[in-house]
């Protein structure tokens, strides 16, 4: 390793070192005002009352505080629903934003400070790695020494590395009250992007962006000589950046529903909540637009461009969660299980998180028309499970803290309602294969060990039958790493496609029927 | 032909097992069984160099899962075979089992040549054909190996190189000949690859042959010294001058070898019942005129394998390979080849068509019959389809034919320089004619890479 990747190293574990101890600094002290500030009109005297032996006290910890508000207010809960008095009790969980507000702490003083001492140094330390990276080499696609790797073999860094992101993610997701700090550390950039103070969304928003950018350096220095890995990572490095960060964000600024041009349902499973559907029907024009444009990516863009191009169109090239995938998880593609167990597992999975998906979506919509009468609060029960064990849990908890355990599209392969629909129209109606070059498959394996969809792409390649699978999400890494020239990512004519009974060049004795 | 019949294939490479596996969809019944003392699975023997490297695991170059030798009744033993009773049709292991079979297939692949060099049997000099070669090599170069000397310039040889690069050792590569792979290589294409060989700082002596191997006290290679009379101290020695058909253990019996085992275009040998196919096999003829009497290639492997499969199936077929065709990878170079381009040919005979990107990386050449017909390819450093050139030499096209569709060849990734504008255009230049030259798409233009 050359001293400036040394250094690199050295800035991005200090960063990462700032960041993990950055939720732990700073005290607590809750006044009425907060509290009154911080909750809804119909809450405000419940909790004030509730809150009110916590008023003036410092607490020196996120734990401390959080624990006693909880204890509180958890109380005051288990009462009323031990004597069943569901109306009384306080669903809203206002934790996060009272936190937000009670605390006093050097990164809520020096936001820009922290930032540039976190995120700041972990990716000028990032860079510093990734730069140097095969400087001295001669371009092409360089495996050596993954599966030597702790990191990118299971080994004690994978671990590490694993377990860390899935705390995040638990954290981010269900105690968000204890990483205030850090969403005070973006809080300047959310003003000037939205002029709204930040939400832990917002601070996830911004990391998981950075991680693309970062990341995309290095799938540029790794797949030097590889002009379709380097465009594509440019694409999804360009589609996160603007239309999944920057654009909502000043959409709210302009004081416009907040929108991602490009998530589609049902990847964007609250795309038609009640809620969802209010908002763009009281915006107006713009409002309108979205719901319609929403609308057209399901039923138009989804079969057109999948018709055309296959699913890579949306999986490899725009999605955020395949940008995140392609260049933060990158480094696990490897991981991902190539067995016929795991396929069918697969299949099974993917499908009913579809089917489960559109059923939602369906009683979600008849609800919404039969004024709620229909099914009555049916909708927020399964809305919040959906969110709970797929939205979180499968998407994120399991969806990127996997990538260093199962590859970096467990979410993708597994999880995805949008991948699954878009493989449908893949394996059916599409021009899109990986066509195999006549007899030259040498059966070396680097196509199926470096498939992130755990496709086994030697199967096909070695018989010389075009690959056609509808999990594929193009992202051509296959045909990179192949030595002997043997995998080509095609648009061609539909028919004749799916050749079953393929016929190996080179050998005349017989007509091969593999 | 029986069904119930015991059909034993020795070796479970590629040879082997595709013979089994068309055995097995030919005939339900027959019971197939395949012996190896290398590996109990079926693994891809052109991958090992990546498992060095950490490319991948072993598991990952195996290309069946574990169930499918069962769930296909593959039978499988794990075992060296000793010597062969052909007469009481009966095998021997070198564990003290024996095992009966009713039809043989020897499939044993092959060995690393050893041309008596003194001292090519000392600890640290080894050649890499089998799992226990690179198990060896792992072992051996894990520590203390300084500079290591590969002796032969072929394709094991610049794996072999490029394997101990990883490993950061340096190596000095002994070749024989004028220029890399100089004996199956044009000199245009083998002065490429030199040049890239040393791009990536090998030591590459040319011309340059193995005397002899000196040992330290403890028996260990020291280093070599060559023909020329240098003394090069090194730990460890690669010797890939070629492989020769791996067939010791049937010597002086009553089966007929030369090189190989002998064999005509049904694999049949002098002994009924007996059989042999892949590297191991050597026709009593060439089966084509650009065609050797031993092929060891894993393409030629697999189709031996393919056709005994059918024969043993009882098809009544011969052994008739198509248009020739191979592929190979110089560290970061790729090669293919469809048809026939020997090292050196007659102008006589023959017309040739080279470009050469001026990276000096990438490059074509096509030889033409003095008709102006095509005859073969190499190309290098970009991917030309097996299809289109397996039916334009098939059908014998003019030159200027196959170079105005070599659009419809490419075979590179989306977005890739189309190197067949700049071929077309050098070709319209050198022999004239009505070729027509592609233009670079809008979308080409925009994002394409230029290299």
């Amino acid at each position: 390793m050359k001293l400036i990747q040394k250094l690199g190293v050295i800035l991005f574990i200090i960063g990462m070192a700032v960041f993990t101890i950055m939720p732990f600094l700073g005290s607590y002290q809750l006044s009425e005002q907060i509290v009154l500030t911080n909750t809804k009109e119909i809450h405000q005297e419940k909790m004030r009352e509730i809150l009110a032996p916590m008023y003036g006290k410092s607490y020196n910890s996120n734990f401390a505080f959080l624990s006693e508000l909880n204890n509180y207010f958890n109380t005051y809960n288990d009462k009323l629903k031990s004597e069943s008095k569901w109306e009384e009790v306080i669903w809203d969980d206002y934790s996060f934003s009272i936190a937000k507000a009670a605390i006093d702490s050097p990164v809520r003083e020096f936001p820009m400070l922290f930032f540039a001492l976190s995120i700041g140094l972990a990716v000028l330390g990032g860079v510093f790695y990734i730069l140097p990276k095969h400087r001295e080499e001669p371009p092409g696609v360089k495996n050596n020494g993954i599966f030597h790797s702790s990191m990118k073999n299971r080994g004690w860094m994978g671990i590490v590395t694993g377990t860390y992101l899935i705390l995040f993610y638990i954290i981010l997701y269900w105690f968000p009250a204890y990483i205030v700090n850090p969403v005070w550390m973006v809080n300047p950039i959310s003003l000037l992007l939205s002029g709204n103070p930040a939400s832990q969304w917002f601070l996830y928003g911004a990391i998981y962006t950075i991680a693309i950018l970062v990341m995309g350096i290095r799938m540029f220095r790794k797949y030097r000589g590889n002009r379709y890995q380097q465009l594509r990572t440019a694409s999804v490095m360009f589609f996160q950046t603007s239309f999944a960060f920057l654009i909502p964000e000043i959409l709210v600024l302009l004081n416009q529903p907040y929108f991602d041009f490009k998530n589609i349902w049902p990847l964007d499973y609250d795309f038609f909540y009640d809620y969802q559907i209010d908002t763009f029907l009281s915006a107006g024009g713009v409002g309108m637009f979205m719901l319609i444009w929403g609308i057209l990516l399901i039923i138009i863009a989804v079969p057109l461009f999948t018709y055309f191009y296959g699913k890579r169109w949306y999986c490899s090239w725009v999605c955020g969660c395949g940008g995140l995938a392609e260049t933060l998880g990158d480094p696990y593609r490897q991981l991902s299980d190539k067995s016929l167990k795991a396929w069918k597992y697969e299949r099974v999975i993917v499908h009913s998180v579809l089917v489960l998906a559109v059923v939602m979506t369906l009683i979600t919509i008849i609800n919404y028309f039969s004024g709620f009468e229909l099914l009555g609060n049916v909708t927020n029960q399964l809305h919040s499970f959906y969110g709970f064990a797929i939205g979180s849990a499968f998407a994120g908890v399991i969806g990127t803290g996997f990538y260093p355990f199962m590859g970096n599209r467990v979410w993708c392969r597994f999880g995805c309602p949008l991948a699954a629909y878009l493989g449908i129209v893949q394996r059916f109606k599409s021009r899109f294969r990986i066509t195999t070059n006549g007899g030259q498959c040498i059966s070396c394996g680097n196509c199926s060990t470096y498939c992130e969809m755990g496709i086994d792409v030697r199967w096909y390649a070695q018989r010389g039958q075009e690959v056609v699978r509808a999990s594929c999400v193009g992202c051509g890494v296959c045909s990179s790493v192949c030595p002997r020239g043997v995998l080509k990512l095609e648009n061609g004519p539909a028919e004749n496609r799916i050749n079953e009974m393929p016929i190996i060049i080179g050998n005349d004795s017989i007509k091969v029927n593999a | 032909m029986s069904s119930n019949r015991h059909v034993v294939i020795i070796g479970n490479g590629i040879a082997g097992v595709t013979c089994a596996r068309f055995l097995r969809k030919q005939d339900e019944k027959v019971r197939i069984t395949l012996i190896s003392g290398e590996s109990k699975y079926f693994f891809s023997r052109t991958a090992l160099m990546y498992i060095y490297m950490g490319h991948m695991k072993f598991e990952h170059t195996q290309p069946y899962e574990d169930w499918f030798w069962e769930k296909n009744r593959l039978e499988l033993k794990e075992a060296w075979v000793s010597s062969v009773d052909f007469t009481s049709k009966k095998l021997s292991f070198q564990a003290d089992e024996s095992m009966d079979y009713d039809v043989l297939v020897i499939a044993t692949g092959s060995k690393p040549n050893k041309f008596g060099w003194p001292g090519q049997d000392l600890a640290g000099v080894q050649g890499l054909y089998s799992k226990q070669d690179l198990e060896l090599m792992e072992k051996t170069t894990s520590n203390g190996v300084n500079r290591a000397v590969i002796v032969g310039g072929g394709l094991i040889g610049i794996e072999m190189a490029e394997m101990l690069a990883y490993k950061k050792i340096p190596v000095t590569f002994l070749v024989r000949e004028s220029g890399f792979w100089g004996n199956v290589l044009p000199k245009e294409e083998s002065n490429l690859v030199s040049r890239h060989i040393k791009e990536h700082h090998f030591d590459l002596r040319l011309g340059e042959e193995l005397d002899s191997i000196l040992a330290d006290q403890n028996a260990h290679v020291k280093a070599v010294k060559t023909k020329s009379g240098e003394e090069i101290r090194c730990q460890f020695v690669g010797l890939t001058a070629g492989v020769s058909p791996n067939v010791d253990f049937l010597r002086n019996t009553e089966l007929e070898l030369n090189r190989g085992v002998k064999v005509d275009f049904c694999f049949r040998t002098n002994i009924p019942d007996v059989y042999s196919i892949g590297d191991c096999a050597e026709f009593h003829e060439a089966p084509a005129s650009d065609r050797k009497h031993v092929e060891q290639v894993w393409y030629t492997g697999r189709m031996h394998g393919e056709t005994l499969g059918y024969i043993l199936g009882g098809h009544q077929v011969t052994y008739k390979p198509g248009v020739w065709f191979n592929s190979a990878k110089f560290l970061d170079i790729e090669y293919q080849t469809y048809g026939t381009v020997p090292a050196r040919w007659d102008d006589e005979q023959n017309k040739s068509f080279y470009w050469e990107h001026h990276s000096g990386k990438v490059a074509f050449r096509m030889l033409m019959n003095l008709q102006g017909n095509i005859v073969g390819v190499n190309n290098f450093g970009f991917r030309l389809r097996h299809e289109f050139f397996d039916r334009a030499i098939r059908e014998q096209w003019a030159g200027a034919k196959v170079i105005s569709m070599l659009n419809k060849a490419n075979f590179d990734p989306e977005f890739f320089d189309p190197y067949y504008i700049e071929i077309q255009q050098a070709y319209k230049d050198q022999f004239g004619g009505d070729i027509k030259v592609e233009r670079r798409s809008f979308i080409q233009k925009l994002f394409g890479a230029k290299a």
